[in-house]
């Protein structure tokens, strides 16, 4: 790991104050997890570290009739266990013990989960986001890309969005807040996230300069939500299609639904198809087939990721049959 | 010279362990600037910034205050074995994926390669070497020596914390619980069976 100074600003205002207006010199560091291994493997680079975890206002989760308010510094396993969070948002609770392992889940924040960049293997060796050889030959299109996206992949960028929590944070309505130079923004947890069409941008909406300091889940009420994650290994393993669903059940008839995949896109994806599928509809497995295969009906597999189509389509069906109580 | 030559004397007697050597030899190249600590303003206030050169370090490590001088970069786990000789806790991917260098951490299990030693300020870290008490082992180590739970040895030490700081948690745990509550080390020799039945005894007997 390259040398670098470090600073553990008090207030936000001073951790926004030593940041930069560029992405590299600078790094925010939260739980590090994933930002030190990118330091060791020199992907990340960054001459300063701005240890933000003395900033009391962003640990603490609190919960009010509005929703749950969970400050960006909440380690995932300590919201896992958090008694709203098993109570109000099961989902969530599920989503956070399947991620990673319990050490990750000790240090790891839920901001940083937010932050975490891509498991692209030719992104983590160094061949940038959007991967080019010398002469610009696409490196996923024309190389191993078992693991990349099959949809929203028609651009340049074809990794796929590292979240496994942030689907189900998306399906239950979930908001993101930060602080910046100019003060506070709110934007709803789908918006965060874009997908880059130059080397310059991020896979996200963060600025530079940009702290995330809380996500807000606005009250559950009587919505059942299920996430669902198809991984080659039980566990502390990264998933190869997860589909997160939430419906709004009146009696047994579905109001209205969100469904939202990751691991297909290089943006968490929800799915407007799956979606109205759903609408108005009694859920039975071939209510859910028929919005499943809506879900992936546009899904443009590369050369060797063509069966993650079939698993996302499977994890779709089953997200929804387990939110609305059935097998899954 | 093959390394292990019989006609060579031993070199056991010479009072250098591979380690000292190792650390002996690298003391001339290791010629770092100091840049020590500076202040910037940050908001209109003066923040401290500490680095890239040593800086003051102090750990608490299994009760005991060490002060250091290590730059920011060191990582726990880097400071426990080559700056303070606690060499249980073991350095094999260094990215947060094998559990070899578990320690706890405010009494819980992490990952001391994926941390910096100069954040872990103020947070108290245990590993393996507190465990034991005098020549008697801990129940956690001893339940690994009855059930084999071991073959090379390399990845034991962090699995006794992961398992100890499992059991904390978990007194009473399913087999699945136990499978996915220590799904964060890997054994490659493959002894997870007998780690398992370590962990499931220690339960049953409800230490």
């Amino acid at each position: 790991m390259r040398a670098f100074e470090y600073a553990t600003p008090q207030t936000k205002e001073q951790a926004v104050g030593l940041l930069g207006t560029k992405w590299g010199p600078i790094a925010v560091l939260a739980g590090g997890t994933d930002l030190l291994a990118l330091m060791k493997d020199d992907v990340e680079q960054p001459k300063r570290l701005v240890n933000i975890k003395d900033i009391k206002e962003l640990h603490g989760v609190t919960s009010s009739a509005q929703g749950l308010r969970i400050g960006a510094l909440t380690t995932l396993g300590d919201l896992a266990d958090n008694a709203n969070v098993l109570q109000d948002y099961p989902a969530l609770a599920e989503a956070l013990n399947d991620a990673a392992s319990p050490q990750i889940r000790n240090l790891a924040t839920l901001g940083g989960n937010l932050c975490q960049r891509p498991r692209c293997w030719y992104f983590r060796n160094g061949f940038g986001l959007l991967p080019k050889d010398k002469v610009g030959k696409d490196l996923v299109a024309e190389g191993d890309n078992r693991f990349h996206a099959i949809l929203g992949n028609s651009g340049p960028a074809k990794f796929v969005s590292p979240s496994t929590i942030v689907p189900t944070l998306i399906a239950y309505g979930a908001k993101v807040r930060l602080a910046g130079p100019k003060g506070n923004r709110e934007l709803p947890l789908e918006k965060f996230y874009v997908i880059p069409k130059t080397d310059t941008e991020r896979e996200h909406d963060l600025r530079p300069n940009e702290i995330i300091t809380e996500v807000f889940i606005p009250a559950a009420g009587g919505m059942r939500a299920a996430h669902y994650e198809i991984r080659q290994k039980a566990a502390f393993d990264w998933p190869l299609a997860v589909a997160a669903v939430a419906l709004n059940l009146s009696g047994s008839k579905v109001l209205s639904a969100r469904v939202v995949l990751g691991y297909v896109a290089p943006v968490p994806w929800p799915s407007p198809e799956a979606e109205q599928a759903l609408a108005g509809k009694v859920i039975s497995e071939d209510v859910a087939k028929a919005a499943a295969d809506a879900a992936l009906q546009k899904a443009q597999p590369f050369t060797h990721n063509s069966y993650k189509v079939q698993l996302a389509r499977v994890a779709v069906k089953r997200a929804i049959l387990k939110a609305a109580g059935g097998a899954a | 010279m093959p390394e292990n030559d019989p006609k060579q004397p031993h070199d056991e007697g010479s009072g250098v362990s591979r380690r000292e050597f190792l650390k002996i030899s690298s003391i001339s190249v290791a010629a770092v600037p100091i840049m020590g600590t500076h202040v910037v303003e940050a908001a209109g206030e003066p923040v401290k910034v500490y680095g890239p050169g040593k800086v003051p370090v102090e750990l608490t490590i299994n009760g005991k205050k060490h002060a250091l001088q290590l730059e920011p970069r060191v990582t726990l786990l880097d400071a426990l074995r080559d700056h303070l000789e606690i060499t249980g806790a073991k350095r094999v991917c260094d990215r947060g994926e094998c559990g070899a260098c578990t320690v706890l951490m405010d009494g819980k299990a992490v990952y001391a390669c994926a941390v910096l030693a100069i954040e872990t300020q103020g947070r108290p870290i245990t590993t393996v070497e507190s465990l034991m008490q005098g020549e008697l082992l801990h129940p956690v180590q001893q339940a690994f020596v009855d059930n084999d739970a071991s073959q090379c040895g390399f990845c034991t030490p962090g699995f006794v914390v992961a398992a100890k700081a499992f059991l904390d948690k978990h007194p009473q745990p399913t087999a699945e619980d136990i499978r996915r509550g220590l799904s964060g080390n890997f054994c490659r020799c493959g002894t997870y069976h007998g780690i398992q039945q370590a962990i499931a005894q220690m339960a049953q007997k409800g230490v």
